[in-house]
């Protein structure tokens, strides 16, 4: 009850100041990478405003809400390419933005996190699924919105088991983002009693996604590719890289359904996505952008409504103040996922739930029903506090 | 002559004769029987529930998607919002069909009429604004703006403030009637799904489906005094997410719906305390009492039905199968 009164106060004291205050600026950087990551699906072909559209929409609602609170938020964007110093570039955009929220593969965040941590930057990470980041290569100054592939590959297990498919054909690309996905499954399938009859390695030989008489020669390659195998429920892919995974479904040598890269996904978002509120999300971002909203896009939307509701519940537009209330029990934040998503505070991940769709529904949403937790469901996805070897600082 | 007076009198015996009718069949009819319309999100109709047999005793046929759902305040028509075709529609309670439909802005979900019945103010989810319509012209007044997915919707006794949540700018915005203008806004817990007044205007609750908390709001002073929360040994806090909330008129007990919890919360509406908690269906949202606040009748969306609730026993009396997703219910006298 006390407590409830000092909030009760505390509550009081940030309406009756923020009335009175000036307009509150906060400027919120983005930072991604220049160019488009080609995939195999024409459909699936990312925007050029891929992730950074989302930061808009949610740039709009937190202005909706700023006007009652005087508080105004600002987005600027910066690309970097292959090869940029990524340290300057984010000194620079950290000379204006205290928060900054990045769409970089693993190395370059971590460049990017310890260029601006002696001056309080702090960083979203949207992009990067690497465990590590989580783990040993940690920080105290990023904040994680994306899913691990620990938490996605559980995330697919977790159903896979409940559905009983328990017989996995591990197929992995060979790129070094493929082994790492594979690493997942082989972690997921242990931890959750399914069992890798066998692995196969496709192996990237190099050649042009698009083809004019593509689908022939695929028709040709996939069946012989995975016929010979032991008995098994379902074929796993693991391909990152985008190289062959999506030319299983329909072409394996045994009639079996498709999990992974392809086939059934695990991904934090999707447009079709309509549970929870979610059509009303859905319905704001195609109207601001005229495109749908992609997995990208909601992790940089929560980025920045975190922000936003962190500056809201303080009142403040203070880097610290921000940070501190992002990393109490008292933070959580409404995803459109059915339950507040929360962060963990020895990694500083998001807990999430994370949707299983087929590129044209979502299938279901894990965790699944009785994969329990002493502390939150959500843990039972991804590295869980006992087993990390994070030590932020 | 004496044919047009025949006419007269077999005319008048015939009213004479009608009137004894429906005065025999009003008192034929148990006390307790009123009409509960549910509405089925998913199913695109309301289900009618006779309170005395506790049967459905017809299914209306209504637009996409109906969700909030009212009595008018002369009890004639059930207003229910069918947000995917951005109106919403006049269920007429004699013939149980509906019989019209109001100009309200897109996507509406929610709404709340003033005492006298003749304004309608609409929560609309898809653009920020609450739209005020007049209920007898059936035309658009006006809108306010407010924050992101505005949902909850309720006007004070004194009918001088509008109250509407905001989803994800989660505040309740305190609306002046008379100006239309926003005159306070306080923060509350995360997605704020709905909002009731104390019959004497005393406090304003404000459930928080994704806080997973009430606030209990002082509308003069307009800040949150009191959150009450709710421990259900063995379940997760996630699972617990208030909804609806219904108040007798005493301002004594309140019930709460704690959504995927499948419980309903009862408080004590004096001293803010969790009393018991209700088993009810799975993921149940909104609820409506009978005029003589005999029953409690909740919509469980997951497992498609109502359940009843005794009020002075504190005890779920029966389930009632209707259609799919049952979200809102309004009680309406026969």
């Amino acid at each position: 009850m006390i407590r409830w009164l000092i909030g009760a106060i505390s509550l009081c004291a940030v309406t009756s100041s923020a009335l009175a205050a000036e307009p509150l600026t906060i400027s919120i950087g983005y930072l991604g990478q220049a160019g488009i990551k080609a995939t195999l699906s024409l459909v699936e072909l990312p925007s050029e405003n891929d992730g950074i559209a989302g930061a808009r929409l949610a740039i709009e609602d937190n202005n909706t809400t700023g006007r009652f609170l005087k508080q105004q938020f600002r987005l600027e964007e910066v690309r970097v390419k292959d090869g940029d110093d990524v340290a300057g570039a984010v000194r620079d955009l950290a000379g204006r933005s205290t928060f900054i929220i990045a769409d970089l593969p693993p190395d370059a965040l971590l460049q990017a996190a310890d260029a601006v941590r002696d001056r309080g930057g702090i960083l979203f990470n949207v992009g990067a699924a690497d465990d590590r980041l989580r783990e040993a290569d940690c920080r105290a100054n990023v904040i994680h919105i994306a899913p691990t592939r620990s938490m996605l590959a559980d995330a697919l297990a977790q159903y896979l088991v409940w559905k009983q498919w328990k017989r996995w054909l591990l197929v992995v690309g060979s790129h070094d983002d493929d082994r790492l996905e594979a690493d997942a499954y082989r972690r997921a399938a242990a931890r959750f009693g399914a069992k890798i009859v066998q692995e196969r390695v496709f192996e990237d030989t190099g050649g042009a996604r698009r083809t004019d008489s593509g689908v022939t020669l695929i028709q040709r390659q996939i069946p012989v590719f995975t016929q010979q195998a032991p008995a098994y429920d379902v074929m796993i892919a693991a391909d990152e890289s985008e190289v062959f995974a999506s030319y299983l479904p329909y072409r394996t040598w045994d009639p079996r359904p498709v999990a992974g890269s392809a086939g059934l996904v695990p991904t934090s978002w999707h447009a079709a996505q309509d549970q929870w509120g979610a059509v009303q999300i859905q319905n704001r971002f195609n109207k601001l952008n005229s495109r749908r909203m992609t997995a990208r896009d909601m992790q940089a939307w929560l980025a920045t409504r975190m922000i936003g509701e962190a500056a809201s519940r303080t009142n403040s537009g203070d880097g610290n103040a921000i940070l501190t209330f992002l990393k109490s029990p008292d933070f959580s934040i409404a995803g459109f996922k059915g339950q507040r998503l929360t962060i963990r505070d020895w990694n500083l991940q998001l807990r999430q739930p994370i949707l299983l769709v087929d590129g044209r529904m979502v299938i279901s949403v894990s965790p699944q029903e009785g994969f329990l937790h002493q502390v939150s469901e959500l843990d039972t996805l991804g590295i869980d506090r006992p087993e990390s070897k994070c030590r932020l600082q | 002559m004496q044919a047009a007076m025949m006419m007269n009198r077999s005319k008048m015996l015939c009213r004479v004769w009608l009137c004894g009718a429906a005065i025999w069949l009003a008192t034929a009819a148990p006390a307790s029987a009123f009409l509960a319309y549910v509405s089925n999100e998913k199913s695109n109709t309301v289900s009618v529930i006779d309170t005395d047999s506790w049967t459905v005793t017809a299914t209306i046929k209504v637009g996409q998607r109906p969700r909030g759902i009212e009595l008018t305040r002369d009890g004639k028509s059930v207003l229910v919002a069918v947000g995917d075709d951005d109106t919403i529609q006049i269920i007429d309670v004699a013939s149980q069909k509906v019989v019209d439909s109001l100009p309200s802005g897109p996507d509406p979900e929610l709404f709340t009429q003033d005492a006298t019945g003749k304004i309608l103010y609409v929560a609309n989810e898809n653009d920020n604004t609450v739209t005020v319509i007049d209920l007898e012209k059936r035309v658009r007044m006006g809108d306010v703006q407010v924050g992101v997915e505005p949902e909850g919707m309720a006007i004070s006794p004194d009918g001088k403030i509008l109250i509407n949540t905001s989803e994800t700018t989660n505040m309740a915005h305190f609306i002046d009637t008379a100006t239309r203008e926003i005159v306070a806004n306080v923060l509350v817990d995360a997605r704020p799904r709905f909002a009731e007044f104390k019959r004497d205007g005393s406090e304003l609750w404000v459930s928080s489906e994704i806080g997973g908390t009430v606030s209990v709001i002082d509308p003069a002073k307009r800040v949150v005094t009191d959150k009450i929360e709710f421990n259900i040994p063995g379940l997760r806090r996630e699972a617990i997410q208030p909804v609806g909330i219904g108040m007798t008129r005493d301002a004594k007990t309140a019930f709460i719906a704690l959504g995927p919890a499948n419980r309903i919360a009862i408080v004590d509406a004096a001293t803010h305390k969790v009393i018991k908690y209700l088993l009810v269906g799975q993921r149940v949202w909104h609820m409506a009492f009978t005029p003589d606040e005999k029953y409690l009748l909740v919509t469980n969306g997951v497992s498609n039905d109502v359940s009843v609730i005794d009020v002075t026993a504190q005890k779920v009396i029966k389930t009632i199968q209707v259609g799919e997703l049952p979200w809102g219910v309004a009680m309406a006298r026969p």
